[in-house]
């Protein structure tokens, strides 16, 4: 079983971001940036799986500018077998992500495409679900446990009350939450191995696929900061403050 | 145009975030909500004042909310309408986007402000900052942070129900179980006050600790990512980013050391309150009231001065 893995490069998350001063968006030149960690629980899945004897090979892919050939370099490092860039300057949104992740899965046909549930720089919690009803795939979306077996996937999801358990016909799409495994940090051998491994770069357009954007971006700017509050002394201070001052009790 | 606007219920109640959609979506135009599940559910969306018309996607394809029968369904009703809405909750996030895929639609998520028919306000980087994005889209899909619209009126409705098809296709998923968390508290997403641990209360027992308190205050419990994560409380008690998002009245963090992305889930709430031993800890930056000191000591004196009081 061929099991594909879309990860993407963002700020990373230890880095507070910055609003451009312009208000065009957010401050990205001379910032540090990493795969985004839900993209990191996905690699490290499909790796497991692949430790398990039930996937066969595991291709990491990444749409975005040159330097994501690192992300891509990580996901090998963690154990992906070998990697595919799309490369583009464009900021590609989850619907021209997920045209193009369709005509990935025309040519590589994996079995099961095992992506992040959302990127932590848009926020848009939104390409693995797109990509599953472009191609009419099953989807398993907010994953906090797989399991394969007998052409199906189970998979437990995180949802609004608690927990929902569905089984999906494969092929099938899954995104990962939190909680579906700790992903590994690649050791230094594993990290000069991964330089070795196949990464292939293609365009959109050598996929057919027409990435403009559909959302313009009108404004970026910083929330409306709180006002700074003040430290009570004591308990007593606290209850009579929120009962008397803030009225909230 | 009409708007659609797809309502989410658990175990037959409609979720108030659901009715904060119908608030969102009566900005846009006349509102016509689709509902999955018995009849009661479609009643039940009959009555909440606003909605024009119900739409009952009934049957076992439908059952469960599953997104690719759903998704199908939406896609098939979308001519009719200018404007596909959802609340921002698990079952929006997970029906939507798919359904806009099917549309050939850029969806946009988890907005929190609409400036005009095409214009909308979202957060991005956990709310680090708010982009106004405006859709080129013929059609626009979006779901919406409940926290940010009042939610509609659960009566003062009377809309027709229609039933609507299901699309056949092979059932591409299954649904097994469902395993809801039991609580007779509030809501996290309609509580009035929210009372939330993180790492600080070191673990599940110590957990418990906030019981009382929350019992007091008539408040639902929440936690930081750190909190579950380490397996103190189940998923659906997280507050973040990735979890829920609330703006209650009063939120007590205890323990929680303020982390960006658990910040993003909670800033908005009226009046906030952090109870943490570390005096540096980020979360006293957005506290209108910070207590610095061990929260095991002062759990108990905070109620205390609350039985005092009355």
């Amino acid at each position: 079983m061929k099991v594909l893995v879309p990860v993407k490069r963002v700020i990373d998350f230890n880095i507070k971001p910055r609003v451009k001063a312009d208000g065009t968006g957010v401050e990205t030149a001379g910032v540090k940036m990493s795969m985004n960690p839900f993209d990191e629980i996905a690699v490290e899945e499909a790796v497991r799986l692949k430790e398990k004897g039930i996937a066969t090979e595991v291709v990491a892919v990444s749409v975005g500018v040159q330097q994501a050939q690192d992300t891509l370099r990580t996901a090998m490092a963690m154990g992906a077998d070998r990697a595919i860039l799309v490369l583009t300057d464009v900021a590609v949104e989850p619907l021209g992500v997920a045209k193009i992740l369709k005509a990935l899965v025309a040519k590589e046909s994996p079995d099961l495409v095992l992506l992040g549930k959302q990127a932590i720089d848009d926020d848009m919690n939104a390409t693995g679900q797109m990509l599953a009803g472009l191609l009419g795939w099953a989807q398993g979306t907010f994953a906090s446990r797989i399991e394969i077996a007998d052409g199906r996937a189970t998979v437990t999801r995180e949802i609004d009350g608690g927990l929902e358990t569905l089984t999906l016909t494969l092929p099938a799409i899954v995104t990962a939450d939190l909680r579906l495994n700790e992903p590994r940090y690649a050791s230094l051998p594993n990290i000069m191995k991964a330089r070795k491994k196949p990464l292939e770069t293609i365009a959109p357009a050598d996929l057919g696929v027409d990435v403009t954007p559909r959302l313009t971006i009108v404004s970026v700017a910083e929330p409306p900061a709180r006002q700074q509050g003040i430290k009570v002394e004591s308990a007593a201070d606290l209850v009579a403050r929120l009962r008397n001052e803030a009225k909230v009790i | 145009m009409a708007v659609l606007v797809f309502l989410d219920h658990e175990s037959g109640i409609i979720r108030q975030a659901s009715r904060s959609a119908v608030t969102a979506a009566r900005a846009l135009g006349e509102v016509h909500a689709l509902v999955t599940g018995d009849a009661s559910v479609a009643e039940a969306a009959a009555r909440i004042d606003g909605v024009a018309k119900v739409l009952r996607a009934a049957g076992a394809a439908a059952a469960h909310e599953l997104a690719e029968p759903l998704a199908a369904v939406i896609a098939d009703l979308a001519p009719a309408y200018s404007h596909i809405v959802a609340a921002s909750g698990a079952s929006g996030k997970n029906v939507l986007p798919r359904a806009a895929a099917l549309l050939d639609v850029q969806p946009i998520p988890d907005v929190v402000s609409i400036v005009d028919a095409d214009t909308f306000v979202r957060p991005i980087y956990a709310g680090s900052a708010l982009a106004t994005v405006r859709s080129s889209d013929a059609k626009k899909v979006l779901t919406v942070r409940a926290s940010s619209f009042d939610p509609a009126p659960a009566e003062g409705g009377a809309a027709p129900i229609e039933q609507v098809t299901v699309p056949d296709g092979p059932a591409l998923s299954e649904f097994v179980s469902i395993a809801l968390s039991q609580s007779e508290r509030p809501e996290l997403e309609s509580a009035r006050v929210i009372v939330s641990g993180g790492r600080g209360m070191q673990n599940e027992e110590n957990f418990k600790l906030l019981n009382p308190l929350a019992d007091r205050l008539g408040a639902a419990i929440g936690a930081s990512r750190a909190a579950v994560d380490a397996g103190f409380v189940p998923n659906d008690y997280q507050v973040g980013q990735t979890g829920k998002i609330v703006a209650p009245e009063l939120y007590i963090a205890v323990g929680i050391s303020g982390a960006i992305q658990h910040l993003a889930g909670m800033k908005d709430s009226k009046i906030i309150v952090a109870i943490n031993k570390d005096p540096e800890a980020p979360i006293f930056q957005v506290a209108d009231y910070g207590l610095v000191g061990d929260l095991f000591d002062i759990l108990p004196q905070v109620e205390a001065a609350l039985d005092k009081a009355g």
